[in-house]
């Protein structure tokens, strides 16, 4: 599985990022998970409120910092 | 209903720590009381009411209702959706370039993000409830006519020329195909159930609350500290008569200081009170909540210096003008 993290670097982003790694990391499955600070790419994503979650190149959500629970069921429904 | 927090205060400075009601302390720190407890009830109330009724606007919903509007409906109905719609300010650039790249006009994007920070919810609810409707109407008019004349001009001096190689790009793929191109996020088919409201709604007022709560304390400080230590009157003689110069001063003042418009508000309250005109005390204020560096530094991602000290000077020129339109008015 391969997340990413869509965001300028501000506080929201970071704490997602560590948030859904650590979901991952106890769902066991094999993920990589990328920091995306790149503006270019983050407008490639059509993405305009972060922070954003992509997963295997697809935005599954944008704009919110889901709950743990609910971040849970989004990997889980994508990996 | 206020008078509670009057109580609160009566009770907690003159019953509980015994001040005399004569003294300037005991002045200053029942005003801090009653305001802090006061706005700070009010805040939660608000934030949580008010993220409840706009749980289903977004900005991807924005770009839609906005593209492909003729110009001066856009500008207006640009600065309006920047007063409501809820959106952290790390994300201006994203909404820069996704407004930009979906064809919309720089100007229209910049009435967006322009109104933004000057206008919104608990900014307009704490001026209704401290300062009254007519001022509250009156703050609403000149945020937005500054957005919506500052979205004018930039469009008329053609600003996308002075866009970093980025914002350019988007904006050539905007004039390409004026198509919002479409992702599962834009989520316009999304139906927004009750308990979803209630989740946003929660998840607002403990994330704006957790955020202002110290600038209203800052604010009501300051506010009190005038309040009670500045002797009544020395204000009013010096600048009761809106002195010219004044406007530019409040406005040159406002800009090393950064506030948002919540912790600005119990300033102003106190600056009215001592008899600062209105034109000074609201130019002072929208500059110190709208022309902020940190902001500024972020939009240089996607604009050139040229385009930015344009906007830098465009804001305090509009605060300036509307200054002292409002103290010939007054």
């Amino acid at each position: 599985m391969n997340i990413e993290i869509l965001g300028s670097g501000c506080k929201k982003c970071t704490n997602l990022a560590e948030e859904v790694s650590q979901v991952a990391q106890q769902m066991d499955s094999e993920f990589n998970l990328d920091k995306v600070t790149d503006m270019a790419k983050i407008l490639e994503y059509g993405v305009m409120s972060t922070p954003a979650i992509v997963i295997n190149g697809a935005v599954i959500t944008a704009g919110s910092v889901p709950s743990t629970k609910e971040i849970e069921s989004l990997l889980q429904a994508h990996c | 209903m206020f008078i509670w927090f009057t109580l609160l205060a009566d009770w907690l400075v003159y019953d509980c720590l015994g001040l005399s009601n004569q003294s300037q302390l005991a002045q200053a720190l029942h005003f801090f009381v009653e305001d802090t407890s006061k706005i700070f009830a009010l805040l939660i109330i608000m934030i949580y009411a008010i993220g409840w009724l706009r749980a289903a606007l977004n900005v991807e919903r924005v770009r839609g209702y906005l593209a492909g509007k003729p110009k001066w409906i856009g500008y207006t109905m640009g600065s309006g959706f920047g007063a409501v719609t809820p959106f952290c300010s790390c994300s201006s650039i994203p909404v820069f370039l996704g407004f930009t790249s979906a064809g919309i006009p720089i100007g229209i994007t910049m009435a967006f993000l322009l109104t933004s920070p000057l206008i919104n919810e608990v900014a307009i609810l704490l001026l209704f409830s401290l300062l009254g409707l007519e001022i509250t109407l009156l703050y609403i008019a000149t945020g937005m006519a500054i957005g919506i004349v500052g979205g004018a001009i930039l469009d008329l001096l053609r600003a996308e020329r002075w866009l970093q190689p980025i914002a350019a790009k988007a904006y050539a793929m905007g004039q390409e195909s004026s198509q919002v191109a479409t992702n599962p996020a834009n989520g316009n088919a999304e139906t927004i159930t009750w308990r979803h409201r209630h989740q946003f709604a929660k998840s607002e007022t403990k994330e704006i609350f957790g955020r202002v709560w110290k600038w209203v304390v800052i604010g009501v400080g300051l506010g009190a500290a005038l309040h009670g230590f500045v002797p009544a009157g020395w204000l009013e003689a010096n600048l009761g008569d809106g002195q010219w110069w004044s406007v530019p001063l409040a406005v040159l003042a406002g800009i090393p200081l950064y506030a948002n418009a919540t912790g600005v508000i119990p300033v102003m309250e106190s600056l009215l009170i001592q008899g600062v005109p209105l034109g000074t005390t609201l130019a002072f204020c929208m500059s110190t909540v709208a022309a902020s560096f940190p902001e500024f530094v972020m939009l240089k991602q996607v604009m050139q210096w040229r385009l930015l000290a344009l906007v830098f000077a465009l804001l305090l020129t509009s605060f300036t003008l509307m200054g002292w339109v409002l103290n010939l008015l007054q």
